[in-house]
């Protein structure tokens, strides 16, 4: 079953009486359980990937079906449901919210998708504990470094028990140590069942996946299956 | 629900927190705005209510009408040491009851003040001659005893009527019932005792005469007499001095207090009573009071008063929530990544309204409850320091809480709508 499906998706932004086109008949499915990397130079349109995957953004035209589902023509609170029940974003930046600590920044999915708060606080604590910051419930971001916050980041994804996780070159920021434990963290969610999407520019990043997809001006230039590694 | 509103609030209280001083100052804008709503609207109401129940004292079917020193006249000065005749007249008051249809009770009223004594005690008091049929016309009522009667008016009987205050001052462990007061040299027994009503002032100033007499005398209750035994005992003359030259004034009549069949008959009966004067009496040496105009008047004043003083706090209350969006639309700026952040994890845009307007009611709020109780002291050091009644209505501290709400919704509503629709994308890449 594809958790995701893409057909003939393209994107046009309009600048002043200029037309830009960023995905050209954009086509893609990711299975349930897939290891999907996208790269591609910059310009070559995965931002806008990423946000039409991530459901912050809908396509000019095209159908993008999410678990059978078409989520283009949804409104705005279905989407808002859809981003924070189904899927997980990790961050290049982490994006976590400064004056929360790090239990709090891993509650806010399951607190717009109506958990108490004895039930989040208690995920949360548990969420923390899997991604290895069981001692540092308490933590603002600021007291964390770039390894440790990507880690919160990564435990506030997987909340909601997300249909795929979205991360958008989560190594990008880190040095190549921190870099490598995240990447770890994130073969092992794999290994674990989760379907994954990951947007990297980083070639040795890219090979953990099953899959790479290369974007070039909108289109796919071409598929890579990587094996054996990871 | 429920745990998704308390939730929201400790998240609203929490980024409060964060920068308190700041909402602080912001909130201090409301405080102020509903504690001069609520003050404004206490003095106002204290000063109308106070006005009112003077006015309400003097009835509001009745029809007072005093006598008034005419102005001098060239002639009349001239003529120094002369007695001098002005004011109302039992002529009048007869006429008043003959010729005008509406009217019920007429009540002739003189005055004096005088020196009570009882054994070796002693009180300043004025002293009112007046008729068994006063008690229509005042809100007086006995308390003990009886008042005056038909017999007494027509025997002059040495009997009199003291109010609580008098019997106060008077008479310490004794019953006053059956004793005998002394006034200028003659005796009076004491038939009963009456509630107080204090002097009665047409104006809020007081008549210039009653309050003068009021200071010089510093009256101590009244004492009612029969109108014959005044007249009898203390005569009709007054002598005055001015500027050290003595003239003698003669007055029959302080005062004739009419009471008319309905509210509807006063306007119709005082013109009347205004033409048939006019043509009985030679210079214009009586004014006539009418307490229903003068509780309209009251009513009237007080309108206007609270609408001025309510303008004027509600403009406060203005630039508070001015202030508060202010404050907001800033905030809403500053958190643009966070908002960002929180629409990428699922919030809807009512979940970022609802925050953000939390955030606004919370300021307002406690801005609404620390001004009401700031309302509540400033009409109490009013009335304490500044010798002013004050009355702090229920309704009032309801209206300006009201306000304080409203203010914080509206001018609440525009940065969270703002912050709620904001493209997440941008918000997110935001710094």
């Amino acid at each position: 079953m594809s958790v995701v499906e893409v057909k003939h998706l393209y994107k046009t932004y309009q600048l002043g009486k200029m037309e830009l086109p960023v995905l050209k008949d954009f086509n893609m499915s990711v299975q349930q359980g897939e290891y999907i990397s996208i790269m591609g130079p910059s310009g070559s349109g995965k931002s806008t990937l990423l946000n039409i995957l991530g459901c912050l953004d809908r396509p000019t035209s095209g159908e993008y079906l999410l678990n059978d589902r078409e989520v283009t023509t949804l409104e705005d609170d279905s989407l808002s449901r859809i981003r924070g029940a189904e899927i997980g974003f990790v961050f290049q930046s982490y994006n976590l919210i400064a004056q929360l600590n790090v239990i709090e920044n891993i509650e806010v999915p399951m607190v717009y998708q109506g958990y108490t708060e004895k039930a989040s606080k208690e995920r949360a604590i548990e969420l923390a504990e899997k991604v290895g910051l069981g001692d540092r419930i308490k933590h603002k971001p600021f007291e964390l470094s770039g390894g440790q916050q990507q880690r919160v980041a990564i435990a506030r994804a997987l909340a909601n028990d997300p249909l795929f996780i979205l991360a958008d070159e989560p190594t990008g920021n880190l040095d190549s140590k921190s870099g490598r434990e995240i990447l770890d963290l994130l073969n092992g969610l794999h290994d674990a069942g989760k379907t994954m999407i990951m947007i990297t520019h980083d070639k040795a990043t890219a090979e953990c996946t099953q899959k790479t997809i290369h974007l070039l001006d909108g289109k796919i230039e071409r598929i890579d299956e990587n094996r054996g590694v990871a | 629900m429920f745990f998704r509103f308390s939730r929201i609030i400790k998240l609203g209280a929490k980024s409060l927190w964060l920068h308190r001083l700041r909402a602080i100052l912001t909130t201090m804008g409301i405080i102020f705005g509903v504690s001069s709503v609520i003050a404004m609207l206490a003095i106002g109401e204290g000063a109308s209510q106070e006005a009112q129940a003077r006015i309400a004292r003097l009835g509001s079917t009745n029809i007072l009408i005093e006598s008034v020193k005419p102005p001098e006249s060239q002639s009349s000065s001239q003529n120094q040491g002369n007695t001098k005749a002005y004011g109302l007249t039992y002529k009048d008051a007869q006429m008043i009851r003959d010729v005008i249809p509406d009217v019920s009770v007429v009540v002739p009223i003189r005055r004096i003040n005088q020196k009570a004594i009882y054994r070796n005690r002693s009180a300043s008091i004025e002293v009112i001659g007046t008729v068994p049929w006063y008690t229509e016309i005042s809100p007086m009522r006995l308390k003990e005893g009886r008042f005056l009667t038909e017999i007494d008016l027509h025997y002059k009987s040495s009997v009199c009527i003291l109010d609580e205050q008098a019997a106060d001052e008077l008479f310490i462990f004794d019953d006053p019932i059956g004793q005998s007061i002394k006034i200028k040299g003659e005796y009076y027994t004491v038939v009963g005792v009456a509630s107080t009503i204090g002097p009665i002032d047409t104006q809020g100033t007081g008549g210039l005469e009653q309050s003068s007499a009021n200071i010089y005398g510093g009256v101590a209750g009244n004492v009612y007499i029969c109108l014959s035994t005044f007249k009898s005992r203390f005569g009709e003359m007054k002598l005055q001095f001015t500027g050290g030259s003595r003239s003698m004034e003669k007055v029959e009549l302080e005062q004739i207090t009419i009471r008319v069949k309905s509210l509807e008959a006063v306007e119709p009966t005082r013109d009347v009573l205004i033409e048939l004067l006019d043509s009985t009496h030679k210079h214009e040496d009586y004014k006539i009071t009418v307490p229903i105009e003068l509780i309209r008047q009251a009513q009237e004043e007080k309108r206007i008063f609270s609408i001025v003083l309510g303008s004027i706090a509600a403009i406060s209350l203005l630039v508070g929530g001015i202030g508060i969006m202010n404050i907001m639309l800033a905030t809403v700026s500053e958190r643009t990544r966070e908002i960002g952040i929180r629409r990428a994890l699922g919030a809807k845009r009512t979940d970022i309204i609802a925050q953000f307007l939390t955030e606004t009611l919370l300021l307002t709020i406690a801005g609404g409850l620390l001004g009401i109780m700031l309302g509540i002291t400033i009409p109490y050091f009013v009335t304490k320091f500044g010798n002013m009644p004050t009355v702090v209505t229920t309704s009032s501290l309801i209206l300006a809480f009201g306000i304080s709400a409203a203010v914080g919704i509206t001018f609440g509503w525009y940065p969270a709508y703002r912050a709620a629709h904001m493209d997440p994308i941008e918000s997110l890449r935001h710094e």
